[in-house]
């Protein structure tokens, strides 16, 4: 089934599926949807992936990526899968509004939205941009600048995706878990997730992307996500990525915030050959703060290549990021953060770290913190560290007569402890735990 | 219980233990002192085998065993206990779960059973008691955010739990006032036994007022150049090392 492209751009070949993938949708699109179709697919040919060449790409050989002759997942015959199949992949152990997606397609009968709050909505994009959603309208890639062929990728191939929506002065008591299974048993697959969030005016909501495989072919997640935070509100998103190792994902996070406003971000990443985030958060007014934690748990030869651009707009807001990663076997790290602190955003308080150990010799990291700072009366710093496990660390665990590989995991959740508590959902601190030694195969303490 | 000969060790390629030799019997308590740079915390750190020493000659004999070809942590198990002098701080790992790993661990390798979640929890309340620890502790992270007395009443909590036969504290009077002094102290007379030994490395006489050692062990170049009795120690705190060091030559002192 493999099959490798030669002699063709990859923008070609995904410009040239078009015909056939509109073929199949039987009602799935409207106007709206066509208009955008139509735009994104005209630049997709215009615009070429990105190469080493690239400087945002510059770490990151996508050529693992680009070389599979993928098909888009709704062109070709539908995945079933039962609720078992989702019992398999859903967080279990914390309550929880469930959004069931495969291969980015809202899936209804495996859904378990449960009540929500008069007014506030969770469920399917299509099912909105098909009854004319006038927030999905207004929000719907509004924000988006600076597309690259990923971007053009997805806004042409869109059909579907979260859509959350919180009223103004509305608290979700319970979080949103959007999970999406991606693959397929007998093809190569490509699928374009879209998902759109809206807070309102002093609205509270977290949701939780999770992102896992079916077994079968490799395949590729090419996301984008829109969050919009209104004033005073605060909104908190969980992404923990468990696609198939053999898999590609690839996804953009655009977060826009007004004033007042809070919004935390926690990255997990473990899944997936080759992964890529980027996440751009505007801070376009005062009194924003924003939080960007991430962590990656990296094996094998994968590559994650996390970048992230914080503009600091306007005065007054702090920003926070803590990216940290545990990297074994010949897995590569790129941490890329870029604060730009615009010369009107007097009084800016932004911070970054990013710190990797290494758990081989062959495992290895490429961090590039930027500062860019046009004004004169603010507090930045940022800091990369790379290194290995504290050998007087270690020797202070062996002398209490523990074994080594315990006396290891002890240091690798020592390591990642700063990142995991931060999270807000108890039982899923416990969950990360797990999923961090069953991911590097190692002990868990 | 422990009987050192001849012992080198050097760090980073510079001898620092030049040929040290002693005995230490069950029931003892020995004092290792000597100004700074003399050795002691090498001799502290060689002994549990912390590798970024090395021994290029002599030999260590613990309870029979050849002590220099076990590994660090087969070295705990065979009943030997450093407390640091900079103890390590462990984020997320609690105490309960470390120290029952390590008890655990421990038993194991002496062939005995794991103890249930209940046995442990009530020894870990009743020792921590002896140090003026609250149950608090039990689910707190292993030193993290501890000041340095905490981390080193921590030290001795993890004594008493442990409970091993040879027990040798680094300058764990250093950085404590006089409270946490005492409850140190209090924590290592505890665990005295007829049993077992304690080596006290320190720098300072204080520490010796509580913990009242049967033989003192003035450590000068990486050598034990006299040893006597605990009025030695008064003697060092009165007249410093200087007018032992001038008769250095005259006695490389073994004990026992």
């Amino acid at each position: 089934m493999k099959s490798v492209v030669k002699n063709r751009k990859a923008n070609d070949w995904y410009v040239s599926l078009m015909e056939s993938f509109e073929a199949k949708l039987n009602g799935k699109d409207n106007s709206f949807l066509k208009d955008l179709r139509k735009s994104a697919i005209d630049k997709l040919a215009a615009t070429d992936f990105p190469t080493l060449k690239t400087e945002e790409w510059k770490y990151t050989n996508l050529n693992r990526v680009l070389k599979n002759e993928f098909i888009h997942a709704a062109s070709v015959e539908k995945v079933d899968l039962v609720k078992e199949d989702v019992d398999k992949f859903k967080a279990e152990d914390f309550e929880y509004h469930l959004l069931v997606f495969i291969n980015g397609i809202f899936s209804e009968e495996l859904s378990e939205v449960g009540e929500l709050p008069k007014n506030v909505f969770a469920g399917s994009l299509n099912d909105e941009i098909q009854s004319d959603n006038k927030i999905v309208k207004n929000y719907l890639g509004k924000q988006i600048e600076n597309k690259t062929a990923f971007d053009h990728l997805n806004d042409a191939y869109m059909l579907d995706g979260a859509f959350v929506s919180i009223p103004d002065g509305t608290v979700l008591e319970k979080p949103i878990q959007v999970l999406n299974i991606s693959g397929h048993k007998n093809e190569l697959t490509f699928n374009t997730p879209r998902n759109l969030i809206v807070a309102g005016k002093n609205a509270q909501a977290s949701i939780f992307f999770k992102y896992v495989g079916i077994e079968g072919n490799k395949y590729f997640t090419n996301s984008v996500t829109e969050i919009f935070v209104d004033e005073s509100a605060m909104v908190n998103v969980y992404k923990i990525e468990l696609e198939d190792v053999e898999s590609y994902h690839i996804e953009r996070t655009e977060i826009y915030q007004k004033a007042n406003s809070i919004f935390n971000h926690y990255n997990f990443t473990f899944g997936g050959s080759l992964v890529r985030n980027d996440i751009n958060s505007i801070m376009d007014d005062e009194n924003i703060e924003c939080h960007l934690n991430g962590l990656y748990i990296g094996r094998d030869s994968q590559h994650f290549d996390n970048h992230t651009f914080i503009d600091h707009a306007k005065p007054n807001c702090y920003s926070n990021e803590l990216y940290k990663g545990i990297l074994d076997d010949k897995a590569h790290g790129v941490f890329s953060g870029k604060i730009l602190v615009d010369k009107d955003a007097q009084k800016t308080n932004a911070y970054q770290s990013n710190k990797t150990i290494l758990l081989s010799e062959e495992a290895s990291i490429d961090t590039k913190p930027q500062l860019e700072i046009y004004a004169d009366d603010v507090k930045c710093s940022h800091g990369a560290t790379v290194g290995h496990l504290d050998e007087t660390a270690l020797f202070y665990i062996l002398s209490r007569g523990i074994p080594e590989e315990k006396a290891k995991s002890m240091l690798i959740t020592a390591f990642a402890e700063d990142v995991v508590s931060k999270v807000k959902i108890s039982e899923l601190k416990d969950k990360l735990n797990h999923l961090i030694f069953e991911h590097l195969n190692r002990v868990e303490v | 219980m422990i009987s050192i000969k001849n012992l080198k060790a050097n760090i980073e390629g510079k001898e620092i233990l030049k040929g040290l030799n002693l005995q230490v019997n069950a029931g003892e308590v020995h004092a290792i002192m000597g100004p700074n740079g003399s050795g002691k915390s090498t001799l502290a750190n060689v002994l549990s085998g912390n590798e970024n020493y090395e021994v290029t000659d002599g030999e260590v004999t613990f309870n029979g065993k050849n002590l220099l070809e076990l590994s660090p942590e087969d070295r705990a198990r065979e009943g030997l206990f450093l407390a640091f002098q900079y103890p390590v701080e462990i984020p997320g790992i609690s105490n309960a779960t470390f120290l029952q790993t390590a008890i655990n661990e421990i038993r194991k390798y002496n062939g005995k059973d794991e103890l249930t979640p209940k046995e442990f929890l009530d020894m870990m309340r009743e020792k921590a008691k002896i140090v003026g620890m609250d149950d608090s502790l039990i689910s707190r992270a292993v030193n993290a955010g501890f000041s340095g007395g905490e981390k080193k009443r921590n030290e001795i909590f993890q004594l008493l739990m442990l409970q091993p036969k040879l027990a040798i504290l680094d300058e764990t009077d250093s950085g404590l006032d006089i409270d946490a002094l005492k409850i140190v102290s209090q924590g290592v007379n505890e665990y005295k036994s007829d049993d077992n030994a304690v080596i006290l490395v320190t720098h300072y006489q204080r520490l010796l007022d509580y913990i009242v050692p049967d033989y003192i062990h003035v450590l000068y170049n990486g050598r034990i150049i006299k040893s006597g009795g605990k009025d030695l120690a008064l003697e060092l705190e009165e007249k410093g090392y200087d007018w032992i060091k001038e008769g250095e030559f005259d006695s490389v002192g073994t004990q026992g």
